[in-house]
């Protein structure tokens, strides 16, 4: 099937949409998580989620408004407990990331039945997006995208400096708690897209093939919105043709990306 | 007469109740030029934390006269991640926050602003550089014009001839004392025998703080004060070591 006839189908609006939306929000939160080194941290959020996921399918409730739940809780956890020193910041993020798939696993298993879509929570399923799924990401993106324009040289000047921006009278504890609960909801919302196991890819290989060729903060969030749409669409197409997982394909054609953005930084 | 700027009374601090500083009182005056010295986890940031608002001190007081934005901060070189994507040009102007739109707001028309400070540092070539490309010393100019850019009526250093060549140390003081003659300064150095001709006072920290109202100190009183560093002269060899005394 030709590339634009596909739009045709509902489903196929739906996903393109959905790329569109989150390559924008992953893009941009993507680039805040690479540049403060919060990838584990974002590993710890993503899998506690999933403990959400599983006492969604048990209360009967959507399962990813109780991702949203406990990856909001993990994310405020984790920035708490870190700052307070309480354990040692890697080892907190080892027990919420396992910790909630633990609640997830056994909610899951409690279900009576079978629990529905359980794998595109953990692979992902860019074309099951619903409308309900794209006006949360409508909502998300927008708010998203105007923070960080709003704030965009705070947000850069504390991630560099914290206790700099402090002596400059910035709220710092506020901003971080404010970024984290966007980062949380970016990767509940991302899960649609690659599940899961594969999520944090969306959050990082974009970002690290931008910064081959620029430097710059501003730089590697447009940099990354394109890589992260153009993957997204193309891994699509292909996943759809070639009729394999679409979230596996999308993470393949971003490290595709990557590799080639390294073979063009070498050739040239 | 009230030209106070900062007062630290009986001032206990440290981290998770474990205690760095105690007991310690300081007043800083408008154009005072204060030589922080002592030994190495002696407590020296962790005053300087203080001062800045940045920990609350679990008894005593600090007292501000003058706003805490009005305060330049050179942070110790150490907790900064080189790969982190921010220019120079960028470090610089963060020094200009205020507030949390402050930065958006003024951007444009603080470019000239940016360039002239960087000028008076000699880095002005390097602005569009990223840190990550910069050498220790380019970076610790980076740090002191993102100190002075907002003008401040105090400027508190935290050892900032970390990594600078002699060239640039010399530069660097001579900076200092210029800008001694319209605000007062508070510098954190472990070389007591190179900022000598420079301060007016010193201030020894190890837990405890005992403040010496002239430029000059024996070994004799770094003893008393209980503050066990070298006094090193560059180009005099060998150099005076003084014993640590434990009380
Ligand atoms: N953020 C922190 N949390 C816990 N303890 C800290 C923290 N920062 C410093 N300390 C401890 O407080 C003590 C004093 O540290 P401080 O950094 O004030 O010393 P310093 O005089 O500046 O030393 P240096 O010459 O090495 O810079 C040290 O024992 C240090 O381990
Ligand atoms: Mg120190």
């Amino acid at each position: 099937m030709e590339f634009f006839g596909l739009f045709e189908y509902g489903f196929f609006r739906n996903a393109f949409s959905a790329a569109f939306l989150m390559s924008v929000t992953c893009g941009i939160i993507g680039t805040y998580i690479v540049a403060r080194r919060m990838v584990f941290i974002s590993g710890g959020i993503t899998h506690a989620s999933f403990g959400g996921v599983g006492i969604g399918y048990f209360l009967g409730v959507p399962p990813i408004a109780g991702a949203a739940v406990f990856a909001v809780i993990a994310a405020l956890t984790t920035e708490n407990l870190t700052r307070r020193k309480v354990l040692r910041n890697d080892s907190i993020i080892a027990i919420t990331w396992s910790l909630g798939m633990a609640i997830g696993i056994i909610f899951v298993y409690l279900t009576p039945g079978y629990a529905p879509n359980l794998m595109s929570f953990l692979f992902g399923s860019i074309i099951t997006v619903t409308l309900a799924d794209l006006i949360f990401m409508i909502a998300l993106t927008a708010t998203v995208s105007l923070f960080f324009m709003a704030f965009y040289r705070t947000i850069l000047y504390l991630s560099f400096d914290e206790q700099f921006a402090k002596t400059r009278g910035i709220p710092v504890m506020l901003m971080n708690y404010l970024l984290i609960v966007l980062v949380a909801l970016t990767i509940v919302l991302s899960i649609r897209i690659a599940g899961i196991i594969l999520v944090l890819s969306l959050l990082t290989i974009p970002q690290n093939t931008a910064n081959l060729f620029t430097n710059r903060f501003g730089g590697i969030i447009i940099g990354s919105i394109i890589i992260g749409f153009l993957s997204s669409v193309i891994g699509l197409y292909v996943s759809y043709v070639l009729n394999i997982p679409s979230g596996a394909t999308i993470i393949f054609t971003l490290v595709v990306m990557y590799l080639s953005g390294r073979l063009i930084k070498f050739v040239a | 007469m009230n030209n106070l700027q900062i007062e630290l009374k009986q001032v206990t601090a440290g981290y998770q109740g474990h205690t760095v500083l105690e007991d310690v009182s300081l007043s800083i005056r408008h154009q005072d030029f204060i030589g922080v010295i002592g030994p190495n986890g002696g407590g020296k940031t962790t005053l300087l934390r203080v001062l800045l608002g940045l920990i609350k001190p679990f008894s005593g007081t600090v007292h501000y006269h003058i706003s805490r934005k009005e305060i330049g901060y050179l942070p110790q070189i150490s907790q900064f991640d080189d790969q982190f994507p921010i220019t120079v040009h960028e470090v610089v102007h963060s020094g200009l926050l205020t507030g949390i739109r402050s930065g958006v707001l003024k951007h444009r028309s603080c470019n000239a602003r940016i360039e002239e400070i960087l000028d008076s540092v000699g880095i002005r070539a390097l602005q569009n550089r990223s840190i990550g490309e910069l050498s220790g010393g380019e970076l610790q100019r980076t740090m002191l014009a993102r100190a002075i850019i907002s003008s401040p009526r105090l400027l508190v250093l935290d050892e900032p001839n970390t990594y600078v060549d002699n060239k640039f140390e010399i530069e660097l003081y001579a900076i200092l004392k210029e800008l001694n003659k319209t605000l007062s300064i508070l510098l954190v150095s472990h070389d007591i025998g190179t900022i000598s001709p420079y301060i007016k006072s010193i201030a020894c920290v190890n837990r405890r703080l005992h403040y010496h109202p002239s430029n000059e100190i024996s070994e004799e009183q770094l003893k008393v004060y209980n503050c066990p560093i070298e006094i090193i002269s560059h180009g005099q060899i060998p150099h005076r070591i003084i014993k640590e005394h434990q009380q």
